[in-house]
Formats: C-alpha cells, structure tokens, sequence
C-alpha cells in the first residue's frame, strides 16, 4: 500500500543513505529537476549504487528526465539493470510517450535477465495536454500501475497562480481520479509544497482523499507521519467494516437474503468499501484476518 | 585509459570528493586520500578506491580524493563518475 511517497535528490548521499528510515511508504529517487544537468551522470550512477547496496524496504521509484531531453534513455541504462519497483516518466502528455518508455524498459529488462513487465510505470502528469488525456495514458500500457499529478508544473503551464486553497486544480485532480479509476490504476496527489504549513497539509491531504485519491507525494519527510495518517483507516472505519462482514455472516446463517445494518441496507458498494477498508488495514497492520474470523470473505 | 583531467562528489557530509589525472602507461595508481575518518577507515576506503579503479580497467592514474565519510556505495559511485568523465564517456 502507498500511501506516501518522499520525493528525495539523486545526487545526495546523505539523504539516499537515509532514505528508507524516513516514514514513507515508497521513496522517489529524482534525477530530474533535483539534479542540475552537469550531474545527471553522477546521479545516475548514485542512484544505481544505492537501490544496490542499501536494501530498501520501502518501494523504490526512480523518477527519469523528460523524453525531449537527451538524458530518459541513460537513466533507464543505469537504473533497469538494478530492477526499481517503479519508473515515474515525466512530463507525460500521450500513450505514445507511455508506449516509447516502457518499450525501451523492456529492451533493458530483456538485456538484463530481468522478468518482462516487471517494472512498472506510474507517468507524472503535469501539462494541461496531459491532463487532458489522463486516461489514455492511465490505460496505454500493462505496467502503468498508477497516475502521478504534478500540480506545481500544471499551473505554470497553465498560467496560472499554485495557491493553497487548489482552485486552480481543482478540475485536473479530478479528471485524474476519474481517468484513474477507470483505467484500473491508482492515482496519486501532488505534495504540499509548504513545509511550515501541517494544518494547510493536512486539509489539503483530506481533501484528496475525499476525491479518490490513493495517496499524496511530498517532498519534505516532516509532511510524511501526516499524509500517512490521512490516508488510513480509522479504527472506526476498520471497525465499521468487520461489523459489515460479520452482519451478512450471520445472515446467512439465518437463511436471510437481505442485510441491514444499524438500519441501513448493505448492498454491493458498502461491501466493496469495507473490503477495501480491511485491505487497506491489513497491508498497514492495523488488522489481521487471522486474528479474527470476522474479516473472511 | 583515463584521457583527461576529471572530478565528481562534493566536500559535503557523507559524500567524498575525487579528482583524477592522466598518468603514463605503467606509472600505476597515485592516490592522495584524506578523510575525516582517516584513522578508523583509511586503509578501507584507499581499498574501496582501488578496487573500483581496478573493476573498471583503470591501471594508471593520478588520483586526488578527500573523503568527508562517505559509505561504500557513495565511493565506489564517485570514483566511477569521475572515471567515465575521465575516459571521456560522460
């Protein structure tokens, strides 16, 4: 489960030493704008050396230079070979784009002995052109497994202002969960770019969630015990959902067809609600269905 | 073959910084190291450098490195960068 992502510079030993020990669910190792051009090769090579020595538990991500620079293809040279969890493309505006990167993925994949496909996708969305064909590039390829939306670039190329209260982005975050959702995918939210501001994050951290986002980036580690939170089940929530399943057990225990539940029906949706709820718990270990028969299903 | 005169890394903490120069055939490595943790880990981290030197099929060269106590990976990371800025291949 991510429900965070810690965007870090590639070319920091410091901060790749530490990065596992930081709080978030994946890591985001950047060799684009975190990297000035004069060391996108020393990045690169860092970069390597580290998802190889370091043993991250968390999920690793790297993301790459945009397909219009002269960088995309020796960051995928550099960094298949050492097979990531996860490529963040940037700047993605079309399946094409999706298409080109993961073919070349899968040439270093098969120059490496790596299993085909298994390195997935999750393209930076951050153009208006993007936006709009957010679900062409959500569904262009079987290894994108989520959607990334880049709000601060967004708003540049849409000239306008990047403002706390998200107006101005309202409509793309949206469109991406939509397009999301449809393509099967996950969809991730762009960070809270105020470090200072906890109160501001964790509005604007409820507020993704409540659109149908899976979780939220950030690029300071304060922010990430916050967006974590956020992002979880409550214990209420948790609890809700093994009532649910309890409730049509013993419904079906005395020969029911319909369920109720503190008055209200379940159907199909709060079922696959509070599975979703129960998974969630489970991969964060807040629940263990071996330790209750309430959760089978 | 290292063609020219190269650097990679920085002076800031945990990283190591390192210069290379060409060296004529047979001269073998020169290494000035100084580090923080010179005391506890020089000779490792002179190893570290030589055995990255060594994998990348680099024999001869001039090497100035002044480490402010990187780990393994982040020497063998920018003793290579600045081979292949070296070679020319960066």
């Amino acid at each position: 489960m991510r429900r965070s992502m810690l965007f870090l510079p590639g070319n920091s030993p410091n901060i790749l030493l530490n990065a596992d020990f930081l709080g978030s669910d994946a890591i985001i190792l950047d060799l684009e704008d975190a990297v000035a051009p004069t060391e996108k090769d020393s990045a690169r090579i860092l970069v390597r050396n580290a998802i190889t020595s370091r043993g991250y538990t968390r999920e690793v991500i790297v993301r790459i230079n945009p397909i219009d620079s002269p960088y995309w293809q020796k960051d995928l040279e550099e960094i298949i070979k050492v097979k990531p969890d996860m490529i963040m493309p940037t700047k993605v505006d079309s399946g094409d784009y999706v298409r080109t990167i993961s073919a070349y993925i899968g040439q270093m994949e098969e120059k490496y002995g790596i299993e085909a496909g298994s390195v997935k996708m999750i393209p930076l969305i951050e153009t208006a052109l993007g936006v709009e064909r957010a679900f062409e590039i959500a569904s262009a390829d079987p290894r994108v497994a989520a959607i990334f939306l880049g709000g601060e670039d967004f708003t540049a190329d849409m000239r306008c202002k990047r403002t706390k209260e998200g107006t101005e982005i309202f409509y793309a975050r949206c469109r991406m969960v939509l397009a999301a959702r449809a393509a099967g995918v996950d969809v991730y939210d762009t960070p809270w770019t105020d470090v200072e501001d906890y109160e501001g994050l964790i509005e604007d951290a409820k507020f993704a969630k409540s659109l149908g986002f899976t979780g939220k980036s950030s690029i300071s580690p304060r922010h990430i015990p916050f967006i974590n939170e956020v992002f979880s089940p409550t214990e209420a929530e948790v609890q809700y959902a093994l009532d649910v399943f309890d409730c049509i057990e013993k419904a079906k225990a005395e020969g029911k067809g319909v369920v109720s539940l503190r008055g209200k029906m379940i159907d199909a949706p709060i079922v696959a609600r509070a599975r979703q709820v129960l998974e969630a718990a489970e991969a964060i270990g807040m629940y263990r269905p071996a330790d209750s028969q309430k959760g089978e299903r | 073959m290292i063609k020219q005169k190269a650097h990679a890394g920085t002076l800031e903490s945990s990283d190591i910084y390192v210069e290379i120069a060409p060296a004529e055939a047979g001269s073998g490595i020169a290494l000035n190291l100084t580090s923080v943790v010179m005391q506890q880990f020089g000779p490792e981290i002179e190893a570290v450098i030589r055995e990255t030197l060594a994998g990348l099929g680099v024999e001869d060269a001039v090497l100035t490195v002044s480490d402010r106590g990187a780990v393994d990976c982040t020497i063998r990371s920018r003793v290579e960068t600045a081979v292949c800025r070296g070679k020319g291949e960066a």
